[in-house]
């Protein structure tokens, strides 16, 4: 009797709280919508506000490569996209055997007394604020890559075009360097998730045929988890194409297409950063908005393939358990 | 007879559990000895410890001997036991990203052979021992995903034999199986001890009399009564075999 009673009562009570509920219920689907809401918002009104330079330079605002705010106005985009690219391609390049290795030692190798913490540690890379990377790179990074790295590099493959040229420091190279370490966190985190999916199951196969560690992590973890891999690192790679700050700070910002590595650049990001201030004319703020929207859909598309990627491979792991 | 593998005084914990206890057994040439008992007695635990795989779960610990052909299985390298003791699991486990050419092949590349010839006539005779060979022939490249659930746990078999060990185990190989598929295995396991010697753990008894010539059971860690797998099932030593064979308990 007394457990029906009770029942009762916090059923009154709900009932009785109606308004408070649905108010509730309310407010969480529209601030969820909003979400939504903003998104389109921003995506919308970018596309606006880029619309005139859109109509004065078409398709070619992309392949245009001068920025001149003076008459005759004229706006490309292919210097930064060009930097955007090399950079992130850099920051892939060192950033991913890095990364894959931490994952690797995390998820296959390390004791359990040392994988918590270690774990915490590389996540917290990722609270490190973008400008204190960039402060770093100037302070510290810039001054060892100017005297040290770069004239060793160039003393050995200085006959390459990309090693050419009188290193400076900030450049291309440590942009690329700053970037790896900033998307370090996010592929090692990704793909050790997609490795501990992995079955134990798959890595008993291998050790019974008589794989060593590294054999098994070759043939039962890291083919297995092949498709959360590649996703991991097109994550990073959206990381990279969108870091502002950091980049910025150690690109040397130059708007110029140059082969060697050792030339300063300029990515989107860090042209629209330093610059957007300065727009002079309506249509030159409308070449910056618009150059805006090309890093967002850059962004947007690789992390839309990004995700599908990893849904397949959490689709494939639900298959096979 | 022959001995193959001699266990003497074995003993394995997962962390501070006891998981079999001072465990002395022989194992023949060219025999099916099957290892029976209750669920959670250490049959499956046991024969982990003969291909050194037990150790390969966190703070699982081994004391004792195992002696394959008179060598101390614990004073070699894990990596070079395994290649001479193979091992089928409960559940199949073929590399799904791999195609059945290459799951088979899977163990040869490990050991370095990259002769296309010597890869493809391992393929087919041990596709052939393992009796998936017909059902297969035409598929090879075919993941390894796309097979029934017996046919994958004969391609695991398949993927086994392939780098020709010595001694094959099996952790309860048809327990996910169902009955046509657990009579494949169970021909298959009578006609592999041809060339293999095989170690069985099931917790069927019936597959166990109709598979072995030697029978263990094991209970609560502890190996009660290891015989000739007839006289066992027939006049079993031990009351507690007895008991479990007649159903009173398991």
């Amino acid at each position: 009797m007394h457990f029906f009673r009770w029942t009762r009562g916090v059923g009154r009570g709900v009932s009785a709280d109606t308004l408070g509920e649905s108010l509730f219920r309310w407010f969480s689907t529209l601030v969820a919508l909003g979400v939504v809401g903003v998104l389109v918002l921003i995506a919308t009104l970018l596309f606006f506000e880029a619309e005139a330079s859109i109509r004065v330079f078409g398709w070619s605002f992309l392949g245009g490569t001068v920025w001149n705010p003076q008459p005759p106005l004229l706006f490309g985009a292919l210097p930064f996209v060009y930097g955007t690219l090399v950079t992130s391609a850099l920051a892939l390049l060192f950033g991913v055997p890095i990364s894959l290795g931490i994952a690797i030692f995390l998820s296959e190798l390390a004791p359990s007394w040392i994988r918590i913490p270690l774990t915490y540690v590389v996540e917290l890379l990722a609270a490190v604020p973008s400008v204190v990377y960039g402060l770093w790179g100037i302070f510290v990074l810039a001054p060892v890559m100017r005297t040290s790295i770069e004239p060793f590099i160039q003393g050995i493959f200085g006959f390459l075009p990309i090693f050419q040229g009188t290193p400076i420091g900030l450049d291309k190279l440590s942009a690329g360097v700053i970037l790896a370490i900033m998307i370090i966190p996010t592929i090692s985190s990704v793909s050790r998730e997609a490795f501990l999916a992995v079955p134990d199951s798959q890595r008993e196969a291998a050790l019974s045929l008589g794989a060593t560690r590294w054999e098994t992590t070759r043939l039962a973890v890291l083919r297995y988890a092949r498709a959360g891999l590649f996703g991991a690192i097109i994550l990073g790679l959206g990381r990279a194409v969108g870091e502002t700050m950091a980049v910025t700070m150690t690109i040397g910002n130059k708007n110029v297409i140059s082969v060697s590595l050792f030339d300063q650049g300029q990515t989107i990001a860090s042209w629209i950063a330093n610059n957007f201030t300065e727009a002079e004319t309506p249509l030159e703020l409308s070449a910056f908005i618009e150059l805006g929207l090309v890093l967002m859909l850059m962004s947007l598309i690789i992390n839309i393939f990004a995700r599908l990627m990893v849904a397949r491979v959490l689709r494939q792991g639900e298959g096979a358990a | 007879m022959a001995l193959k593998l001699h266990v003497e005084s074995l003993s394995a914990w997962y962390g501070e559990k006891l998981a079999i206890q001072d465990i002395t057994m022989d194992v023949e040439d060219h025999m099916v000895t099957a290892v029976i008992g209750p669920s959670g007695c250490g049959k499956s635990t046991l024969i982990r410890c003969l291909n050194r795989m037990h150790e390969t779960i966190p703070k699982a610990r081994v004391e004792g001997k195992v002696l394959l052909q008179g060598e101390d299985i614990y004073a070699a390298s894990p990596v070079s036991v395994r290649r001479r003791i193979g091992m089928v699991f409960q559940k199949a486990n073929p590399f799904p990203t791999m195609s059945i050419y290459d799951n088979v092949a899977a163990g040869l590349r490990l050991n370095g052979v990259r002769n296309r010839d010597e890869l493809d006539k391992a393929v087919l005779e041990s596709l052939k021992q393992a009796a998936l060979w017909d059902e297969v022939k035409d598929s090879l490249d075919k993941s390894g995903a796309s097979l029934s659930g017996g046919q994958q746990q004969r391609l695991c078999i398949a993927r086994a034999l392939a780098v020709k060990p010595e001694v094959l185990l099996m952790d309860e190989p048809c327990s996910a199986l169902d009955p046509i598929a657990t009579a494949k295995i169970e021909d298959l396991i009578f006609d592999l001890k041809k060339d293999f010697t095989l170690v069985v753990v099931t917790h069927n008894m019936q597959q166990a009399a109709r598979v072995s010539e030697t029978t263990a059971f094991m209970y609560l860690g502890k190996l009660i009564e290891v015989n000739n797998t007839r006289e066992l099932f027939e006049r079993p030593r031990e009351a507690l075999t007895e008991s479990y064979i007649t159903g009173r308990f398991g």
